[in-house]
Parts: C-alpha cells; sequence; structure tokens
C-alpha cells in the first residue's frame, strides 16, 4: 500500500476512538441526569464532580483525535 | 489548505548560546514571561487598595483565591493549606497561559509537551520528596491497599506502583493534549471556510464552518479553563497521597 494512503486509512481508524469517548460523556451526563432528576436538591453540589469527569473523559477522546491529527500533519 | 501545525512553530527572538546550549528568548519563552508577568500584575493591582468590602477587580481576585482554597482544603485538609501558593501558582500559570493562547495569533505555551511535561514533574518529584521527608518508609503504604486479601497483594501492588509511575505521563499529556488538538481544530475549520471561499459558487456554504468555528472558539475557552481546573484537582490529590499515604 502507498504509504500516503496507509496514513489517511490510519487517521480514520484513530478518529474511532472520538466515538468512544462519545459514549464516555453521553454516559456521564445521561447518568447525572439520572440521579439529578431523582434528588434534584443534591444535584448542585455534584457539578464539580460532573465536569471533573467530563474533563477526564472527553480526554481520552481528544488522545484519539491527537493521534489523527499527527497522522494527517506531519 | 494552510498548514493547521504552523502556529506551534517556536522563532527565536533574541539567540542566546550558553556553553554550546542553545537558550535563546523564544516566542514561547515571551509568552510564558507574558502569562508570569500578567497574572503577577493582575493580582498585585486588583489587591492594591485591600478593602474590607472589595470593589470589583478585588473580588475576582478573591474569588481565584477562596477557589483554589476551598479545593485544597476539601482534597488536603487544614494542613495541605502549605501547599497553597504552589498550588494557585500552577492554576494561575496554566490558566492565564491558556487564556492567552485563545487570542488570534497568540502562543500556547501549554500546547508544547516539554512545557506540561515539566509541570507533571515537578508535581510528581514534589510528591516523591515531601511524601519519603515526611512519613519515611510509610510512605510505601500508598502501594499497599488496606483489605486486600495477602494471596492478590502482589499483583495489586504491582498495579498501584504501575499507575503511580504512569501518573505523570497522564497528568501532563492531558493538558498538553487537549490544547493541540483544540487549536488544531480551530485552524482546520478557519481552513475550510478559506478553502470554501476559492470555490466558485461553494462560497455560500462558507458561513457553515465560520459558524462552527465561533462554537468551537467558545468550548475551547471552556476547555482551557476546564483543563487549568483539572491539572490543579490532580495535583492536589496527588499531593493529598504523599500527605496521607494510608487513607487513599
Amino acid at each position: 500500500m502507498d504509504p500516503a494512503t496507509a496514513k489517511f486509512i490510519g487517521a480514520g481508524l484513530a478518529a474511532i476512538g472520538t466515538g468512544a469517548a462519545a459514549i464516555g460523556v453521553g454516559n456521564l451526563f445521561g447518568q447525572f441526569l439520572q440521579g439529578a432528576l431523582r434528588n434534584p436538591s443534591a444535584a448542585d453540589g455534584q457539578f464539580g464532580r460532573l465536569i471533573f469527569g467530563f474533563a477526564v473523559t472527553e480526554a481520552l477522546g481528544i488522545f484519539a483525535l491527537l493521534i489523527a491529527f499527527l497522522l494527517l500533519f506531519t | 489548505m494552510p498548514d493547521p501545525i504552523h502556529q506551534f512553530d517556536l522563532h527565536r527572538i533574541l539567540p542566546l548560546n550558553l556553553g554550546g546550549w542553545d537558550v535563546s528568548f523564544t516566542n514561547s519563552a515571551a509568552f510564558m514571561l507574558a502569562t508570569v508577568l500578567l497574572s503577577t500584575a493582575f493580582l498585585v493591582y486588583a489587591m492594591r487598595s485591600r478593602g474590607l468590602v472589595p470593589g470589583r477587580l478585588q473580588s475576582v481576585a478573591e474569588i481565584t483565591h477562596d477557589f483554589i482554597a476551598d479545593m485544597v482544603r476539601e482534597s488536603m485538609g487544614k494542613e495541605g493549606m502549605k501547599f497553597f501558593p504552589f498550588v494557585f501558582a500552577i492554576f494561575m500559570f496554566i490558566f492565564v497561559g491558556n487564556m492567552l493562547g485563545m487570542i488570534p495569533g497568540g502562543f500556547t505555551v501549554t500546547s508544547h509537551i516539554i512545557v506540561t511535561a515539566a509541570l507533571a514533574a515537578l508535581v510528581f518529584v514534589m510528591v516523591l520528596v515531601v511524601g519519603f521527608a515526611k512519613n519515611g518508609l510509610h510512605f510505601l503504604k500508598l502501594f499497599v491497599p488496606p483489605g486486600v486479601p495477602w494471596y492478590v497483594l502482589p499483583l495489586v501492588s504491582l498495579i498501584e506502583v504501575i499507575s503511580f509511575l504512569s501518573r505523570p505521563v497522564s497528568h501532563s499529556v492531558r493538558l498538553f493534549a487537549n490544547m493541540l488538538a483544540g487549536h488544531i481544530t480551530l485552524k482546520v475549520f478557519g481552513g475550510f471556510v478559506v478553502m470554501l471561499l476559492g470555490a466558485g459558487s461553494f462560497a455560500v456554504l462558507a458561513p457553515l464552518p465560520l459558524l462552527m468555528a465561533i462554537a468551537i472558539t467558545a468550548l475551547e475557552v471552556l476547555v482551557a479553563f476546564l483543563q487549568a481546573y483539572v491539572f490543579t484537582v490532580l495535583t492536589c490529590m496527588y499531593l493529598n497521597d504523599a500527605l496521607h499515604p494510608e487513607g487513599h
């Protein structure tokens, strides 16, 4: 296979990881809403943890995106 | 399409050579200096009146202080307040550095792994030094979680040691990758606008990627704050391990 072609295929494969991170972030906010609707008075206190979990989860998707970008542009 | 990596290039502003080492003053160093000067100047200027009833700027400075102070107190307890200046300096440096990078044409110091790796290594070495200085060999209890049966203990300890050693890697790469990928995404969408404008009748579609670029800019401002916050929270958690190795 032509190396340039392989690079683009590899970048596409790496981008699948961002979809996996999307599942994680969706799960996170879904579970948070579920808990928040059951006990709305406690929800505000957990906002910091929600955002922290979001940032940590989203970072893993960003790692995959980073690999895709590195393959494309370097 | 314009090269989206170009924005991370280093330029020598003031070429310097010290005994064979290239210690030139680069645009990265200039932005780091600007970050330090800006945050110092802001805090000094905002607190100049030392009013009992804070003015507008003074309350911003006080809110920032209380935000980090609460974080340190929650994660490390009262004795952790010794580390407050260190944690506050790390937060201010990363946050202001990220925000300076959001200015179009600016340079993001945290988008280079060497900068974030140096910060993470500083935290890692600090955890080791403080942990051994304060607890002696009891610091190694960190790798022996309580309540684990003896026959799985070797395996659990091995996993704990590996996770401890991989901390500085994930700690630095998280911040670096977020800033790098975010800024590349911005540039890629900016490139789409230029490409569509040059594509004849397709130019009518050009506002779409422009809107997307604006939305991503807003997201990036959020990410710039969040990643500074996450880096600081993780610093607090790691330092807490050094202070209380048994209760984790």
